[in-house]
């Protein structure tokens, strides 16, 4: 039993820190996200020569070897910053996926831009129709000739404003639900046929609506067996919501550290509020909740290789104590920062709707509690 | 003991029923939040009501009250609520109206309940101030008083759309050596006078309903002071019982919970609508059960209030529990939205941008009113000082 991280793990965060620290002050992140692309692509290569996006590859496809905990320690400095582009889309779902799932022509084609931050990706999984289930899919792919033809809509396609390439899951046969007969396509974001239509998202960050008009993709296009995707699926969108807790400690963190500061500072009645009782309590609660998450955050890291049943659980388990907590913090912060904490020009609004959205990505605590229930 | 309602408070229903149908604008119907409306837009149906007689039903009759019993305005609430008109705004009506006709002279009753009565005037509330949030009392924008005016300086902050107001009723302190609550004195600021500046704050939601009022050297006629100099925190708490009891929002909450019904009604599931999820119904009855008992708690405060006795600590509840469940609900609906609860919709920031908002019509904006009604544990006495009053004044701790 060892929660230590290693030397080259404490290195890491501390490289990722002071570069956050120097180049991703808030003003900066407001900065960006008011900006008409939404994202920094210069801070994107940068992280690239950081080698944080090649983190989670191996040393054969160019990569530096890391584990889930690597990944952990990048998104939770990350979630400290409120870090806008595209680390989970990228890299921890499309490069879960070639990764885990591609070929060996499909790993050369494409993990060397990843690696290098020259190409963006995001993963069209969501339907109106289908919300968390991965499953629930209406967008098809039909065999034709060497390739097929994809047609479909796709919605709240995060991030893919930015993105080059998308990763499509689609049905190629079954029906809308049946777990057979899903797969994953990747296809070209100006191909022919992808129209996108971009919007802005409440946490700050880019989407799209995606539909697909008879898009025609090779044979090649094509990870992993045709109709055998879930399981792949189920999988990356796992190791995506470990991502994503980390991401979550870091944002809680920040909220309750800046709580318990103002609470120190702002006077009220001649004392500072952090003198009331029921203030202690509530920062406590805070605290506690924060502790159990980062149990969660380190536990569902440490369990994405086991059998899909814990791995399911672990996931499903982290995902339900981040819901919950990040609420909980959120708002606790928003309450005991006063008005100050409504407004846009304090960063505890944007952390708070960071943690709201948080939770309804990949599925909200009610899903997942779900998921767990079944998984057992 | 009776909850019924007589064939007279039925009669009255259809009466105010149709009228709500016949006479509301047309053109403000499809605008839901205050982000999406115009100056005029918020005042058009205030307008409509007060050609009627309609719009302070609670005042006294020779100011335009309507004399409606409280079931009666119980009906004219939950009508309102249910047609979803623009709530009207309160500064006028049922904060600053009640303090002139209640402590002003004859002189201020003329002056002022007409155009708060016809919103010729605009009112905002210039209470909270930038170290004085919570204590209140603590607040330090000074007015000296020289000759016939008072010269006041200061600070005023999270002023409800003071950007459209033509006056601000305001707490000053006149006597600095007195014990805080005891040097307050209330004053009416013309917010044309030269040295007020209005600056927006922009909300996490990006709205902008809230304002920051600096006061420089601004000229204030003495005959503008309501009441008595320094006696003005007797007024303000006054006026804070009146915005407790008007704070519960029940009628709004059902409303909201009617809506949530129908969108998880239209939401899926695994192919099945979301209502049909024991989990999620048996959330949204938890809520509903909530709130019939504060409709209920709101009725005994009402029925004590038409008694002679007068809003009491009791209606601390009102704002606690009222605004518990409006924050619910909200929470709920964006939990119903699934995905498309990520959509940013423009507001207040953002004039003149129609940016693409997919999904559906009804979940439009569900996360930012989320994050917005957040607001209401915070403003009117945080919902921690309403515990305090609560502790001190009902439980004697």
């Amino acid at each position: 039993m060892d929660f230590s991280f290693s030397e080259e793990q404490t290195l890491l965060r501390n490289s990722v820190q002071s570069f956050l620290r120097d180049k991703y002050d808030f003003d900066t992140r407001r900065k960006i996200s008011a900006s008409s692309e939404g994202w920094s692509q210069d801070l994107w290569r940068q992280f690239a020569e950081l080698g944080l996006l090649a983190a989670p590859f191996s040393e054969e496809m160019g990569g530096l070897g890391g584990t889930a905990i690597e990944t952990m320690i990048v998104m939770e400095e990350f979630g400290r910053n409120l870090v806008i582009e595209p680390f989970i889309e990228t890299v921890v779902l499309a490069g879960g996926f070639l990764r885990q799932g591609g070929s060996t022509a499909q790993q050369e084609a494409h993990i060397p831009g990843i690696i290098g931050g020259e190409t963006v990706w995001t993963f069209a999984y969501a339907e109106p129709q289908g919300r968390y289930n991965l499953a629930d899919l209406t967008t098809t792919a039909k065999a034709d000739g060497e390739g097929y033809i994809i047609n479909g809509y796709k919605c709240v396609v995060l991030a893919a404003p930015w993105a080059d390439k998308l990763i499509v899951s689609v049905r190629t046969s079954g029906g809308q639900r049946d777990a057979d007969g899903v797969s994953l396509f990747i296809v070209d974001k100006n191909a022919d046929g992808v129209s996108t239509r971009d919007y802005p998202t409440v946490d700050g960050r880019r989407a799209s609506e995606i539909t697909f008009e008879n898009v025609r993709v090779g044979a090649d296009a094509l990870i992993g067996e045709a109709g055998k995707a879930l399981p792949l699926i189920e999988l990356v969108t796992d190791q995506a919501i470990a991502a994503l807790s980390a991401e979550a400690i870091g944002g809680m963190k920040e909220l309750n550290d800046a709580t318990v500061e103002y609470c120190k500072t702002r006077k009220q009645f001649g004392v500072p509020i952090g003198k009331f009782q029921v203030l202690q309590h509530r920062m406590v609660d805070m605290f506690m909740a924060y502790e159990q998450s980062v149990s969660m955050t380190y536990m569902v890291a440490l369990k994405l290789d086991e059998s899909d049943v814990e791995r399911c659980k672990a996931a499903s388990g982290a995902k339900v104590q981040i819901g919950k907590a990040g609420r909980y913090v959120g708002q606790q912060a928003v309450q005991l920062h006063g008005g100050m904490g409504m407004t846009d020009e304090l960063n505890v609004g944007h952390y708070f709707k960071r943690l709201t959205m948080i939770d309804t990505q990949f599925g909200n605590v009610d899903h997942h509690l779900s998921r767990y229930s079944n998984a057992a | 003991m009776d909850m019924s309602f007589s064939s007279g408070d039925l009669a009255f229903r259809e009466e105010v029923r149709t009228f709500i149908e016949d006479s509301y604008p047309r053109d403000v119907a499809n605008k839901r939040s205050r982000g999406d409306m115009t100056r005029d837009d918020m005042l058009a149906w205030h307008k409509v009501l007060a050609k009627k007689g309609w719009v302070a039903p609670s005042w006294p009759s020779e100011h335009g009250g309507a004399g409606w019993t409280i079931t009666q305005r119980f009906i004219w609430n939950e009508e309102c609520a249910r047609a979803e008109t623009t709530p009207l705004l309160p500064f006028g009506l049922s904060m600053v109206g009640p303090v002139i006709y209640t402590y002003g002279n004859e002189e201020q009753k003329k002056r002022f309940l007409p155009g708060i009565y016809n919103a010729d005037d605009w009112w905002c509330q210039g209470y909270s101030e930038p170290g004085a949030g919570s204590d209140l009392a603590s607040l330090k924008t000074k007015a000296v008083r020289e000759g016939d005016h008072y010269i006041v300086n200061g600070q005023k902050t999270w002023t409800t759309l003071a950007q459209f107001a033509d006056w601000m009723f305001c707490l000053v302190r006149t006597d600095p050596d007195a014990k805080i609550q005891a040097g307050i004195s209330f004053l009416l600021i013309d917010m044309k006078t030269p040295g007020i500046d209005v600056r927006p704050i922009i909300t996490m939601d990006g709205a902008h309903e809230v304002n920051e009022v600096y006061l420089d050297d601004v000229k204030v006629p003495v005959e503008n002071l309501i009441g008595e100099e320094n006696k003005g925190w007797t007024y303000a708490k006054f006026l804070l019982g009146n915005e407790r009891s008007g704070i519960a929002g029940v009628a709004r909450s059902k409303k909201a919970i009617e809506r949530l019904r129908d969108i998880s009604g239209s939401e899926l599931v695994d192919g099945r609508p979301l209502i049909e999820d024991g989990e999620f119904s048996r959330k949204i009855s938890e809520v509903e059960i909530d709130l019939t008992a504060l409709e209920v708690t709101e009725l005994r405060t009402l029925a004590a209030e038409s008694r002679g006795q007068g809003p009491g600590p009791e209606s601390s509840i009102l704002k606690i529990k009222g605004t518990e469940i409006q924050q619910r609900i909200t929470e709920l609906t964006l939990e119903a939205m699934g995905n498309y609860a990520f959509v940013y919709a423009p507001r207040g920031k953002d004039e003149g941008n129609n940016a693409f908002t997919p999904g559906p019509e009804y979940g439009i904006g569900t996360a930012q009113n989320y994050f917005n009604m957040r607001k209401t544990a915070i403003y009117g006495g945080s919902n921690e000082i309403q515990h305090n009053i609560i502790a001190k004044m009902v439980l004697g701790l």
